[in-house]
């Protein structure tokens, strides 16, 4: 067996720091919408591939520059996020009973999208997919660099929301100890509509990513689940930077696998870590 | 076995088919509808391609009952939604037979789904035709019918095929690398692409396989690239071409040759890294195949109402040929035996041979396997167009190389 160049190896850490990106952005709503609505939002995933058809067809329809979409999605994504949020106070879903009426909106949006745009798979072709940055013999492409600093600037600006503003202090107070928060003023619905809407938003901003990287077809919402929910976990429930850094951990190990072992062997990597961390720290998840 | 003249030879069994097609009334169908029933991946990870067979479907059904319908009567096809789950698939036909009561079944698309059929119809008697099976030794029920021409040993004849269409090339590769899929026809037809190689005596510098599903194609691309191979044999199903070509663009490199085995066709003809690919092929609509009336006819039908449906290609090419094909095989069964009982169909069908609009079939060798029909094409400025073998290129094409 030949050994695999510095040159491939190298890449496929840079491959993994990306594909890891996109985990954590995916991952971001989702974990503050379990972490602090102990909701677990199964629609999320379909709500960024709904995001990333409403950018491919704003951009090959509509003319519209791709980021120029997230103008249109990101706020009707935010009320569709409060919408949701609606929903479930006004018939007091439960955690688990949000994984059940989440699969159902996830399955419902499905269908929306392939009534809409078939099953036929859609592909973006925008001026960034052509654009690339060589740093010596690495391969940097532009929609993969924008992911990568879409989701670390997201997750950044998450946790010190969190961390140093009134809005997040009460947020995570009301999410610690919602009566003790409502005791001191924290209006928990409020704030559970802004985090719904948030967590809505960042799915349509994952959805922009999804669109300048990858072919779209509605099946593919479920490929990212499994990952996702692993990065999710390892990185802490409603922890805003835990789902990069898991994100990006896992997608490097994918990468290295695929690069030294066998590809069929880079699904087990996020299980695999996952099993580890419910072993080691379950009691920081 | 390849060549074009083979194909119009006079064959009784031909001529009987033709004979009773060309023959029917024009009267429109009359009476209790023929109820045909199957499943199709509408939804899911192989919604892509079953979209194609749908259409193919409808618009032969449509014939159909233009013309009078089968024996006379309107022609119903019930297809549900197998969700690209093979046990789905097995129960859905069980509901079609014992609770829709169809009169007949035809096969889903793709090969676990298609076993999952054929088991029910064993089950129950019931004759199945199927449009593309990639597995032949697993197909095992007397009376199941292929209309995929692979023949019965396509893992190899299928890489052979491509080998010598390589050969003849003025520089012909000498090392290949293999990346597959794992999905099961698919698996299949790329570890036989590992035996042919060898056999042939070239020198296999990579092989990869990743599980159906996988997302990240970069270090797989980053993989090939190391191994400078002179010809990549990717053993793709659907979309997995398409990704695999993206990851490739992005490290600028692009394989010297490349085939798939079984793309999302119009998906992979579109994408401009996708310039000079391979794959396998039974139909493509450009002459010769277009010189039969019936094909050039489907072709104008199918573009039309693939533009209808949204499909972002609306040529005819290899799946839709099969999925017609199967209905062309299911009504020279039924025209030929006068009625619809699936044993004496099945037994006509294994002493005949049926013309369709991929070739003559025939479902008399292993497994009720025919000739491997299949052909070589390329994409050429964004289109599909048959390059192997020279009786079924399209006029003028040849074999283009990076």
């Amino acid at each position: 067996m030949n050994l695999p160049s510095a040159t491939l190896l190298a890449q496929s850490v840079l491959s993994g720091v990306f594909i890891g990106a996109l985990y954590g952005l995916l991952g971001l709503g989702l974990s503050l919408c379990w972490g602090m609505l102990r909701q677990i939002n199964l629609a999320h995933f379909a709500l960024a591939f709904l995001g990333a058809y409403l950018t491919y067809q704003l951009s090959t329809v509509g003319g519209l520059d791709p980021l120029a979409t997230l103008l249109v999605v990101v706020p009707a994504f935010f009320a569709f996020g409060v919408l949701m949020q609606w929903l479930f106070a006004r018939f007091a879903i439960t955690p688990f009973n949000s994984l059940l009426v989440t699969f159902g909106i996830t399955v419902i949006i499905e269908s929306a999208i392939q009534a809409v745009w078939t099953a036929d798979p859609r592909m973006l072709d925008s001026a960034y997919g052509h654009v690339k940055f060589k740093v010596g013999a690495l391969y940097v492409p532009l929609p993969e660099l924008l992911t990568l600093v879409l989701a670390s600037l997201l997750a950044i600006a998450a946790w010190a929301a969190l961390r140093y503003t009134d809005l997040g202090k009460a947020m995570r107070a009301a999410a610690e100890d919602a009566p003790t928060a409502a005791a001191f003023g924290v209006n928990e619905r409020r704030l559970g509509f802004l985090l719904s809407g948030a967590s809505a938003a960042f799915a349509g901003i994952a959805g922009l990513c999804l669109a300048l990287s990858f072919t779209l077809a509605p099946s593919q919402i479920y490929s990212w689940v499994g990952v996702v929910f692993a990065a999710v976990m390892i990185g802490g429930l409603g922890n805003p930077l835990g789902p990069l850094v898991a994100g990006i951990v896992i997608g490097v190990s994918e990468s290295l696998t695929m690069a030294l072992t066998a590809p069929a062997w880079a699904p087990l990597v996020s299980f695999s870590l996952l099993i580890v961390v419910l072993l080691v720290r379950a009691e920081k998840i | 076995m390849k060549s074009a003249g083979k194909f119009v030879a006079p064959i009784a069994g031909v001529a009987l088919v033709l004979g009773l097609a060309a023959g029917p009334s024009l009267a429109a169908p009359s009476g209790p509808p023929i109820r045909i029933g199957s499943t199709l991946s509408l939804t899911g990870p192989l919604s892509g391609t079953a979209i194609i067979h749908k259409l193919a479907g409808e618009i032969y059904v449509d014939q159909l009952n233009r013309k009078n319908g089968l024996l006379g009567r309107p022609v119903e096809w019930i297809v549900k939604d197998d969700q690209s789950k093979p046990d789905l698939a097995r129960t859905l036909y069980e509901q079609l037979i014992t609770v829709d009561k169809v009169d007949l079944v035809i096969g889903p698309y793709a090969t676990p789904n298609i076993v999952s059929a054929m088991g029910v119809a064993q089950r129950y008697n019931k004759m199945l035709v199927h449009h593309t099976m990639g597995i032949p030794s697993l197909a095992k029920y007397e009376m199941q019918v292929p209309a995929w021409s692979v023949g019965p040993n396509p893992e190899t004849t299928v890489p052979n095929t491509v080998l010598d269409a390589l050969a003849t090339l003025p520089r012909p590769p000498k090392t290949v690398a293999i990346v597959t899929s794992k999905f099961p026809s698919v698996y299949l037809m790329s570890k036989g692409a590992q035996d042919v190689i060898k056999k042939r005596g070239l020198t296999e510098v990579l092989f990869l396989e990743w599980e159906f599903g996988n997302r990240d194609y970069g270090a797989i691309a980053n993989r090939v690239k190391d191994a400078k191979p002179d010809f990549v044999w990717v053993g793709a199903i659907g979309l997995e071409g398409n990704q695999l070509l993206d990851a490739m663009k992005k490290i600028d490199y692009v394989p010297p040759l490349h085939f798939y085995m079984y793309p999302a066709p119009g998906p992979l003809a579109k994408l401009p890294e996708a310039k000079n690919a391979l794959a396998a092929s039974i139909f493509e609509q450009h002459p010769p195949f277009t010189n039969n009336p019936v094909a050039a006819e489907f072709v104008k039908l199918y573009n039309d109402r693939a533009a209808k449906a949204g499909l972002a290609d609306n040529a005819v090419e290899t799946q839709a040929a099969a999925s017609y094909s199967t209905w062309q095989v299911l009504e020279a069964a039924v025209t030929a035996t006068k009625g619809l009982d699936d044993k004496a169909m099945s037994d006509w069908l294994k002493k005949n041979q049926v013309d369709t609009i991929q070739g003559r079939l025939r479902f008399d060798r292993n497994n009720n396997y025919g000739d491997d029909l299949m052909r070589v094409k390329q994409v050429q400025n964004g289109q599909w167009v048959t390059v192997w073998p020279k009786d079924w290129a399209a006029p003028g094409a040849r074999i283009l190389t990076q």
